[in-house]
């Protein structure tokens, strides 16, 4: 049935392998970033398509990109294999935890519930300074992968496959999710709880499980950041970076699983000019952009390309 | 002697200074279907409302099948096997009318949380498409169900709750919203697929002559009380009863 | 003894700034039900606006404490011009909508405002203290207190009466009260829903940057002060229930209260206590301290 979405998947994923042999390498680089940033962004649109705006995405970015660092510090794991599992498991560990206190709230509540504890996470970080290097972080080694020891340039085209393996199997993962079940009951909630509830589904366990969803997804984006960065800093879990993710989604549109991946390529792509240009004017330029997506596009920059498929479709 | 498919006992809630449910005791055996009358604020709604959990009495007790469920949430209930459909349709305006349906069979099966297979398997939409036909909505199953028209919404609603399959069914004021012309033809459909079912009903009705037809029994309510209980060709011929329910003679 | 009454003036003086920077954001969320992340964003403007006045006033070598009232009048100014122009301009495109999109947009006037400071105050800091110095110590139970800080207990006291003479005494006080309760009715009742919304957000603003201005003397105002406001503001309102002014004020003095104690009898939570009272409260009162549960029809 989703036959030709599928083969799109595949066609991309192919199309990304190739790039990373006949990009530039800062080009390289850049889209590893992305892809990365693109995996958080999709925890953003887990929790949207339930009707829920988390501004505290950072909570679980920068947990994993800080529980990588710790990884490497402490017990000198540098297997990227271990390290990923490990990040993100902590994320989903952290997402349980927090979920017990938000899954209750919605709207503005969970926004800003959500945006509370990431400014704690943020606050312990820069405080302590012993643990967590303060404002100034953690450097992340070269990872070794299957245990090579990976340099330079090398390291840096392992890091962004790894990227892109890991964003294929998440963009695999939240499709399956949004077309099963319980992806359209975390849907329905956001439609009408009280339904819901008169099915005889537990809606604050939907929301429960799509935030643990979610919380895994911004871990897996904050440990592939971390790795391809190279160095973690306490900004990871700061509300503007959840903000950020926020904007790529509406960006993108939560309709579809490619609509944010794509948003988040466009927007570092110009992101990188930008803050080149126009250092003082990047917040305003994303901020006017928002406000005319949502007022005249409220289905993302996405949503006209997606009506067009789908008529190509029948 | 068959076993109560329902007993309500003593049941009572105050808003405030408002009584919105007095000591009201019935109880159900299968197989009735039970129309509930009274004027605007007699606790109709508060009534089902109580029986499913959205409130909590502040005395007596409610039994399914000989099941204590007071305490329990809606979604427990519900579970139980006692549906509901509103008086205002509470859809999911967002998803297709199919969808709202799959969703609802899909929870039926207790799959809610299911990421295994697709929602829209093959057997489950026929399923859907089957509860749609017998609501006439088949027509409509890929549009939002937020661009059907009031009567659709209303039928989308009861149908929704049929595609649960409870042994219970509640629904609230089920004609409202449909024209004069189709309420005796929605209600034929409706009783239908209960017998068809073997689903006991209680229905909370304005419409005196839907009643009268329908009912295999009454319920008038007046300011959270119980005034009347019985069949609906003797409660309704009470001159007194008829002046509760209606302010006319 | 003497700990006790110290806790109690600094978590009072704490308190009165946490009700300045938070009472315009419960305000606006009550009449207008949308919480305006942009409410950092003016605080900012009012402290810019309050220290590049001041600096420019007090370089003039101008009357010494008339840098107080070049503060109110910053403010108002701020207040009285970012506010109408964002609703009028903007928010009032999304009435009726999603919350969430209410959120996002709020979110985007935040963001906009944010980069403007820059390019209107530039990145350089500014330091307005002049004020602050001006008014010299206070000692109370053998401490020295700078007396600025009791001038902010008095403004904040000043605008919590305002506010309740404004809501309950005046004509359009109560019609701002009617809206809170049931705009619908208040539509029904004649009430201009328009005009009543552009002056709770203006009013909502000034009170923001009154928030901003008052705070410039004592910090150093530089890019960036609005972001962690929004977040303690949230807290404070949510932990007294948001849309209600009482609660504005409750939330302030425990948070405050709660802080000082903190930061005397136990450092190491400092950083944490707003947090965990906003925690602590919401398992016990999800609607905080004044809020009213709205039960949804069926």
């Amino acid at each position: 049935m989703n036959l030709p979405r599928g083969a799109l998947g595949v066609l991309l994923v192919a199309a990304l392998v190739v790039a990373g042999l006949v990009l530039p390498r800062w080009l390289v680089f850049l889209l590893a970033l992305a892809l990365a940033k693109g995996v958080a962004v999709l925890s953003v649109v887990v929790l949207m398509r339930a009707g829920l705006v988390s501004f505290g995405q950072g909570l679980f970015f920068a947990g994993a990109a800080y529980a990588a660092g710790f990884a490497m510090r402490w017990w000198g794991i540098r297997e990227a294999l271990l390290l990923v599992p490990w990040s993100v498991g902590l994320a989903v560990g952290l997402g349980a935890l927090a979920g017990l206190l938000v899954a209750r709230y919605r709207d503005i509540f969970f926004a800003m519930l959500t945006l509370a504890l990431s400014m704690v996470l943020y606050g312990v970080l820069i405080k302590a300074y012993g643990v967590t290097g303060g404002s100034d972080g953690i450097r992340i080694p070269t990872p070794t992968l299957l245990g090579l020891q990976l340099s330079g340039d090398d390291a840096r085209l392992v890091v962004y496959y790894l990227a892109v393996a890991a964003t294929a199997a998440a963009a695999w993962a939240v499709g399956r999710y949004a077309a099963a079940p319980a992806g359209y009951l975390a849907h329905a909630v956001r439609d009408n709880e009280v339904r819901v509830a008169y099915l005889g589904a537990p809606v604050s366990r939907i929301v429960y499980a799509a935030f643990l969803l979610s919380s895994g997804l911004a871990g897996l984006g904050g440990a592939l950041t971390a790795l391809n960065v190279g160095h973690v800093d306490p900004g990871l879990a700061y509300w503007t970076t959840s903000g950020e993710l926020v904007f790529i989604a509406v960006l993108g549109g939560t309709g579809t699983v490619l609509g944010p991946l794509a948003g988040a390529v466009v927007y570092e792509l110009i992101r990188s000019y930008a803050f080149k240009y126009a250092p003082y004017a990047w917040q305003m330029l994303v901020g006017a952009a928002m406000l005319l997506i949502i007022l005249f596009l409220p289905g993302g920059l996405w949503s006209p390309v997606e009506r067009v498929w789908r008529r190509a479709q029948g | 002697m068959k076993t109560p498919i329902l007993e309500v006992e003593d049941l009572t809630l105050h808003f405030g200074s408002i009584t919105a449910a007095e000591r009201e005791t019935v109880i159900v055996y299968p197989g009735e279907l039970v129309g509930i009358v009274g004027p605007n604020g007699a606790g109709k709604t508060t009534f089902l409302n109580l029986i499913t959990g959205y409130l909590r009495p502040e005395r007596g007790t409610i039994r399914f099948w000989g099941q204590d469920v007071v305490g329990l949430a809606p979604h427990q209930i519900t579970a139980l096997g006692v549906g509901r459909s509103f008086q205002i349709p509470q859809l999911f305006l967002t998803l297709t009318v199919r969808e709202n349906v799959l969703v609802a069979l899909a929870t039926r099966e207790g799959r809610w949380a299911s990421v295994r297979r697709p929602l829209h398997e093959p057997a489950r939409v026929q399923a859907a498409d089957e509860v749609l036909l017998q609501f006439g909505l088949l027509a409509q199953a890929d549009r939002p169900a937020g661009e059907l028209p009031e009567g659709g919404r209303k039928l989308l609603d009861v149908a929704m709750a049929f595609a649960l399959r409870p042994r219970l069914l509640l629904m609230d004021e089920p004609t409202s919203g449909v024209s004069a012309r189709e309420k005796f033809q929605v209600m034929d459909t409706l009783v239908q697929a209960l017998r068809e079912g073997g689903i006991t009903a209680l229905f909370v009705e304005h419409d005196m002559d839907v009643v009268r037809r329908y009912a295999t029994r009454v319920l008038v309510l007046s300011n959270g009380r119980i005034l009347a209980d019985g069949v609906p060709s003797e409660v309704l011929e009470d001159p007194e009863i008829r002046l509760a329910v209606t302010g006319r003679r | 003894m003497n700990q006790l009454l110290i806790i109690a003036v600094d978590g009072l003086v704490f308190a009165s700034w946490l009700f300045l920077v938070s009472v315009g954001l419960s305000l606006i969320y009550g009449v207008l039900r949308i919480l305006n992340i942009a409410h950092g964003s003016l605080f900012a403007v009012g402290a810019y606006a309050g220290a590049s006045l001041v600096v420019a006033y007090s370089t003039a070598g101008l009357w010494a404490p008339g840098a107080l009232g070049v503060l109110l009048v910053a403010a108002l100014a701020a207040g009285l011009v970012a506010g109408p122009v964002i609703e009028r301009g903007i928010i009032r495109w999304t009435y009726g909508r999603e919350p969430v999109m209410q959120l996002l947009v709020t979110f985007s006037v935040f963001l906009i405002l944010e980069d403007l400071t820059k390019l209107v105050w530039g990145v350089s800091p500014y330091y307005a203290y002049q004020p602050y110095q001006l008014l010299g110590q206070v000692r109370i139970g053998g401490i020295d207190y700078p007396a600025y800080s009791f001038l902010l207990l008095l403004v904040a006291a000043l605008t919590g009466v305002g506010l309740w003479w404004f809501v309950r005494r005046t004509r359009f006080g109560r019609v701002v009260v009617a809206v809170i309760h049931d705009p619908e009715i208040s539509v029904a009742m004649g009430v201009n829903l328009s005009r009543v919304y552009v002056t709770t957000f203006a009013l909502g603003s000034v009170l923001a940057a009154l928030g901003g201005a008052f705070t410039a003397p004592m910090i150093s105002v530089v890019p960036g002060i609005g972001v962690e406001v929004i977040v303690l503001a949230f807290a404070v309102v949510v932990v007294g229930g948001l849309g209600s002014l009482e609660g504005a004020a409750a939330g302030a003095l425990l948070i405050g209260l709660v802080r000082a104690a903190a930061v005397h009898l136990l450092p190491v939570l400092e950083l944490f206590t707003i947090y965990l009272v906003m925690a602590a409260v919401l398992l016990v009162r999800p609607l905080g301290l004044f809020g009213r549960v709205e039960a949804r029809r069926i």
